[in-house]
């Protein structure tokens, strides 16, 4: 993994909402074919350093560099020049609700690439088959579970095959058997389409269960990154606390836990 | 303590200062966006069908009356001063000057800009506007251009169909209920009415049609920057009752300026 090219490179970057101190120092490099996994709480700075990779907010110091790109010194049409070759998917899919689902999946298609109809069409359904939305294709945004609009801003996403994918808390709001499965699909996508992949969450379960390394936030800080043993391994509090947390969860959890893989299993 | 209200001015000040720099900002991009390719014909169909079809039955309905009740208000008026051949000439100067561009333009605030404001505010809500960003295709190109190209070609020819029902609906109360000469009522309004006052029409639409799209989407479009507004449902509620009640304001204003430079 060391000699793959980075993908993304975050240098020394800080950034403000105002006055206050949003992002302190941030230092991380991603490489190709790797998927990383941006871990905190709610309001850990994970969200915000999301919107800087993305370009859609600038820092106050630092660089960001994206598929050799310096963020800070395009324009807007270089920026979306960029942009074709990155896939986000949004944590409630941000889907068009005037759209059905078919029509949301095709739209980067139409709008970028000379494609006819036909074969944009054949393009988008390829990928409802491989989010298991096929069916689902005429529905509207608003007739969908949580899951299933995951699932088509995720077909969106990658509807262009690109090199990376952003994917914002994945696993937020979906039962353990629905996270497991979008956890599932997620490794499947970077070994089918050979992309580097991004995901920003709080969820311990998913993020471990998918990551290559992980980085870890709190208040706007880099606590840590590294792989997922190394991150299990960390004598820092604020890991350790954030770890004991979750297995304190799981364990009172336990019963709703299995009360919903029976739920699944009796729905199927 | 002493100087907490001159900070807060200064305060109010800086905000509005840069909430209009914004909705300047944005106004200049829309009309550059509306001359630049891509040029979305669809996106402009769909939204002609919004703002301009699916407001005709009102506009109809609302000339009707207003035409009746302009002509209803004259009649009695001209009556006492024994210039009922003046009829028509006073019903068609009144709406094609005044009554059909203001109206119409109330009405699609009322039914279309409220409508727009909130869509988008929603769609901000819901990062369907980062989502576009992120997929590189131009939120202004997307969402604002068709919304100004419709508006821009609806609210003229609305203004046209508000003034024709109208006049109409003169003539049934002038002519058919207080048995006013169709030639005096329609000849009085082919002279009184010049070519000015078409002009004076048409632009006041064009300038209405503007304002109209112009408040409704940068209201909605800025939601996550407007102080007043929380985000969330409340927000889009909040800056929705805004657009409305600013863009009312803002062609009241501008239906002013207008009249008093063509006058």
């Amino acid at each position: 993994m060391t000699d793959t090219p980075a993908v993304i490179d975050i240098k020394n970057m800080t950034s403000h909402y105002g006055p206050v101190k949003v992002l302190d120092d941030i230092n991380l490099t991603i490489k190709q074919r790797e998927i990383m996994v941006v871990m905190g709480h709610s309001g850990s700075g994970k969200s915000t350093l999301f919107r800087h990779v993305l370009g859609l907010k600038q820092p106050t110091s630092g660089s960001i560099e994206v598929l050799g790109k310096q963020l800070t010194t395009l324009n807007k049409k270089e920026l979306y020049a960029l942009r074709k070759n990155i896939g986000v998917a949004f944590q409630n899919g941000a889907l068009f609700s005037s759209l059905s689902v078919l029509e949301n999946v095709e739209l980067p298609l139409h709008e970028h690439t000379e494609l006819d109809d036909n074969t944009i069409r054949i393009m988008t359904r390829m990928k409802l088959e491989q989010m298991n939305l096929a069916e689902y294709e005429n529905m509207m945004p608003s007739e969908l579970s949580g899951g299933m609009l995951k699932r088509a801003g995720l077909a969106r996403a990658v509807v262009m095959d690109p090199r990376l994918l952003f994917f914002d808390e994945p696993s937020a709001g979906l039962d353990p058997v629905t996270s497991a499965e979008l956890d599932q699909l997620i490794l499947q996508l970077r070994d089918a389409l050979n992309m580097t992949i991004v995901i920003v969450t709080h969820e311990l379960e998913s993020a471990f269960s998918v990551a290559d390394r992980i980085t870890v936030m709190d208040q706007g800080r880099q606590i840590m990154t590294g792989t997922k043993e190394e991150v299990k391994a960390s004598t820092d509090t604020r890991i350790v606390n954030m770890l004991a947390r979750k297995a304190r969860d799981e364990e009172i959890d336990g019963d709703a836990y299995l009360d919903s893989l029976m739920e699944t299993q009796r729905v199927k | 303590m002493v100087f907490r209200p001159l900070t807060n001015s200064g305060l109010f000040c800086l905000n509005l200062m840069e909430r209009f720099g914004r909705a300047g900002i944005f106004l200049f991009t829309g009309f550059i966006k509306v001359i630049t390719p891509p040029y979305r014909l669809t996106p402009i169909i769909k939204q002609i069908h919004f703002i301009g079809a699916r407001s005709l039955v009102l506009i109809i309905v609302s000339g009707l009356f207003i035409g009746m009740v302009v002509a209803l208000q004259f009649y009695d008026a001209l009556v006492r001063l024994g210039s009922v051949a003046m009829l028509g000439a006073a019903v068609g100067l009144v709406l094609v000057r005044e009554l059909g561009p203001l109206l119409t333009a109330l009405v699609v605030i009322g039914r279309a800009g409220s409508s727009i404001c909130a869509e988008i505010a929603i769609m901000r809500n819901e990062n369907q506007i980062d989502a576009l960003d992120c997929m590189a295709i131009d939120p202004y190109q997307y969402l604002i251009v068709p919304r100004f190209v419709a508006a821009l070609i609806c609210i003229p020819i609305l203004s046209c169909v508000f003034i024709t029902v109208g006049v109409f609906g003169g003539y049934f109360v002038g002519c058919v209920l207080f048995g006013v000469s169709p030639g005096s009522y329609f000849g009085g309004m082919y002279d009184a009415v010049l070519w000015r006052d078409i002009f004076m029409c048409i632009l006041k639409a064009i300038a209405f049609a503007t304002i109209t799209v112009w408040v409704a989407t940068v209201k909605g479009f800025y939601l996550h920057l407007d102080p007043a507004g929380a985000y969330g449902s409340e927000g889009v509620s909040k800056v929705t009752t805004q657009a409305v009640v600013v863009s009312s304001i803002s062609v009241f204003f501008a239906d002013y300026i207008i009249s008093s430079i063509i006058l």
